[in-house]
């Protein structure tokens, strides 16, 4: 320390480089989590899959196939459940796992809006859960003898229902204290969607009735179950979607909020 | 390492790569940074203070090193300096910005190489590198020109279109490297970057950082524990131990503070002859790892001592023997700091 005089300050503050901007950031994690999911995660939306078509089989053996509310239920709630197990539960891990890891530093040493890092990853998972869902939703119609005319409006659910439950997932794995409390949160979160969105309202008690209207996914769970009717009342449908995107905008803000908050502690 | 890979005496570049004047700018100032982890378990709360009253000058265009065993304090220092960890107390300018009170933008000033980083691990290579230089703000194009650019500069295109996490850990870390290079910045921070690697990839990364200083005046900010790195690549380093900083200086001045000695290295065939009373008498005072035994002293007496096991049944003993001009690891054991944590 004896050899060195004293450097020269800098006198004025050196210019800093441009920040990435929110949507080509946004595209940038979307195009690459997508190339990750489809090298790690295409098994796992096979087990999605099957998950859902396991329960519409068991299901056919109490609920009668035909025009009726259980029969629309059963086969809304199974692929809304595609969704689920994706969005919510496999996002909550991969955050639990980048932050209990590491990863995280990553994105936070890079100049990028916290909206781009959360937004592109669930959007990523959302959409790749839309094959699974449609074969569920298709597979299911044919089971209970519903029309196939209205299967486009999953189309609208998917992007609308993912948005909402793969907030929740990005927040619990980004809130939870370790790993393993993410992933349970993640599994829970998923059991809940399995639960209420796919046994027939009629039967569940009061109480479970009120968890089941806090849950986002049953709007979109509702919303696809009215178009199986005979004449779909399309403006219930367009009231069902509207919480849902009110839901998710709301889930993904506090996503948002949760990775700012697990990158500047 | 053995000995044997020791660079001879004179041979070592002081500041391998050539460091700016001593009248370079600042490119960061750190006064009095502290850092206590506080970590809560059933025997009650236990505090690390990982760092405790740092104070660093890093000159634009320097090769600037931190040098430490184990547990040290190196990365939770580079993690406040890249704005990853708010300190207790203290200050952080880099380039002139107040990195404490604005740690966000520590992302628009310099890149950072974490330890690990488990981030990118699922995608290719290419896309990894793609991906980070468009977080750091280039355009798709700009980003995909600069990524073709560095994996050929480091020798990454035969294993560009495979997946981090499938790579040897040497590769993955260049891969991760690679992805620290794209988007420039007039600052590189990296956590023990050559972990892992062979000497060729080794070689690509001091080629990569010494290539970016020459053409655009790139400081680097650079920690490690293996001493062989730090002589030959840094311009100055700070010896950090038990989270303080307890020497800085080119290495050269370094190993000054221990100029005069040397050090003699006896490895035995089986038995050490203790028979021998120059042996018998080395015995006490030697640092013993398994059939290898060191000595650090006077040029006088080990000459002496060397004549001793060179004759007689100590040499028919004796497996192999080397004398050196103190290392930076002479310097670090003289400076107090805890023994055995440096990579020989
Ligand atoms: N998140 C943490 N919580 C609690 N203690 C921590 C945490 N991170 C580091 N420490 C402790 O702080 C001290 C310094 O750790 P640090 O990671 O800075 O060391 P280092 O010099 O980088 O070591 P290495 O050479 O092994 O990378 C260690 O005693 C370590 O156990
Ligand atoms: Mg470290």
């Amino acid at each position: 320390m004896t050899l060195l005089e004293e450097a020269p300050p800098v006198t004025t503050a050196a210019p800093l480089a441009p920040a990435a901007r929110l949507l080509p950031a946004l595209g940038a994690v979307y195009r690459a989590q997508l190339a990750r999911a489809k090298v790690s995660r295409i098994p796992l939306l096979f087990v999605a899959t099957f998950q859902s078509l396991g329960i519409l089989v068991m299901m056919r053996g109490v609920v009668d196939p035909g025009d009726n509310p259980a029969a629309h239920a059963v086969v809304a709630g199974s692929s809304v459940l595609v969704v689920a197990f994706v969005a919510l539960n496999l996002l909550a891990q991969y955050f639990g796992r980048l932050r209990a890891t590491g990863g995280l530093d990553h994105y936070a040493t890079l100049p990028v809006p916290p909206a781009s890092v959360v937004l592109g990853t669930a959007a990523a998972y959302a959409s790749f859960t839309l094959p699974g869902a449609l074969v569920t939703a298709g597979v299911g119609a044919w089971m209970f003898e519903l029309p196939w005319a209205h299967l486009w409006v999953l189309l609208a659910v998917v992007p609308l229902a993912g948005a909402a439950l793969a907030g929740l997932g990005a927040a619990c794995g980004l809130l939870a204290p370790r790993q393993e409390i993410a992933t349970l949160l993640g599994q829970l979160g998923m059991s809940a969607a399995l639960l209420l969105g796919v046994l027939p309202v009629a039967h569940l008690p009061e109480a479970v009735r009120w968890l089941r209207d806090l849950l986002p996914s049953t709007y979109g769970v509702e919303a696809f179950a009215r178009t199986f009717t005979a004449s779909p009342d399309w403006a219930a449908v367009v009231g069902d979607l509207s919480v849902c995107a009110v839901v998710g905008l709301a889930s993904l803000a506090l996503a948002t909020r949760a990775y700012r908050w697990a990158t500047t502690r | 390492m053995s000995d044997t890979d020791r660079l001879a005496p004179g041979a070592t570049p002081q500041g391998g790569l050539g460091g700016p004047g001593q009248h370079a700018p600042q490119c960061c100032t750190v006064r009095d940074l502290a850092k206590t982890y506080r970590t809560r378990s059933r025997g009650g709360a236990t505090e690390i203070k990982a760092n405790d009253g740092i104070d660093l000058d890093i000159r634009c265009g320097e090769v600037f090193g931190l040098l430490g065993p184990n547990g040290a304090g190196k990365s939770t220092l580079v993690r406040q300096l890249t704005g990853l960890l708010r300190p207790d107390r203290g200050s952080v300018q880099i380039l002139g910005h107040d990195i404490v009170r604005r740690p966000e933008l520590a992302a628009r000033l310099l890149a950072y190489l974490g330890q690990e980083s488990s981030a990118l691990d699922e995608l290719t290579v290419v896309m990894a590198a793609e991906t980070t230089g468009q977080l750091r703000g280039l355009s798709r194009a700009q980003a995909r020109a600069e990524t073709a650019d560095v994996l050929t500069e480091l020798g990454l295109e035969p294993i560009a279109a495979r997946p981090l996490a499938k790579l040897s850990g040497g590769q993955r870390r260049l891969a991760c490297f690679a992805a620290t290079l794209v988007g420039e910045r007039p600052l590189l921070v990296l956590d023990e970057p050559t972990t892992g690697m062979d000497p060729v990839a080794r070689r690509a990364v001091w080629a990569a950082v010494d290539r970016r200083r020459a053409e655009r005046g790139t400081t680097v900010l650079l920690v490690t524990h293996n001493v062989i790195e730090a002589e030959t690549v840094l311009d100055r380093v700070a010896v950090v131990d038990d989270g303080r900083v307890i020497a800085c200086d080119t290495p050269g001045g370094l190993k000054a503070l221990v100029d005069g000695d040397v050090r003699l290295d006896l490895v035995w065939r089986t038995e050490a002859p203790v028979e021998v009373p120059a042996v018998a008498r080395l015995a006490e005072r030697a640092e013993r790892t398994g059939r290898r035994w060191t000595v650090r002293t006077t040029p006088e007496e080990a000459r002496e001592l060397v004549a001793a096991v060179t004759t007689g049944p100590a040499f028919a003993a004796l497996d192999d023997f080397t004398l050196a001009t103190p290392s930076l690891e002479d310097a670090y054991l003289k400076l107090g700091g805890r023994h055995g944590g440096l990579a020989k």
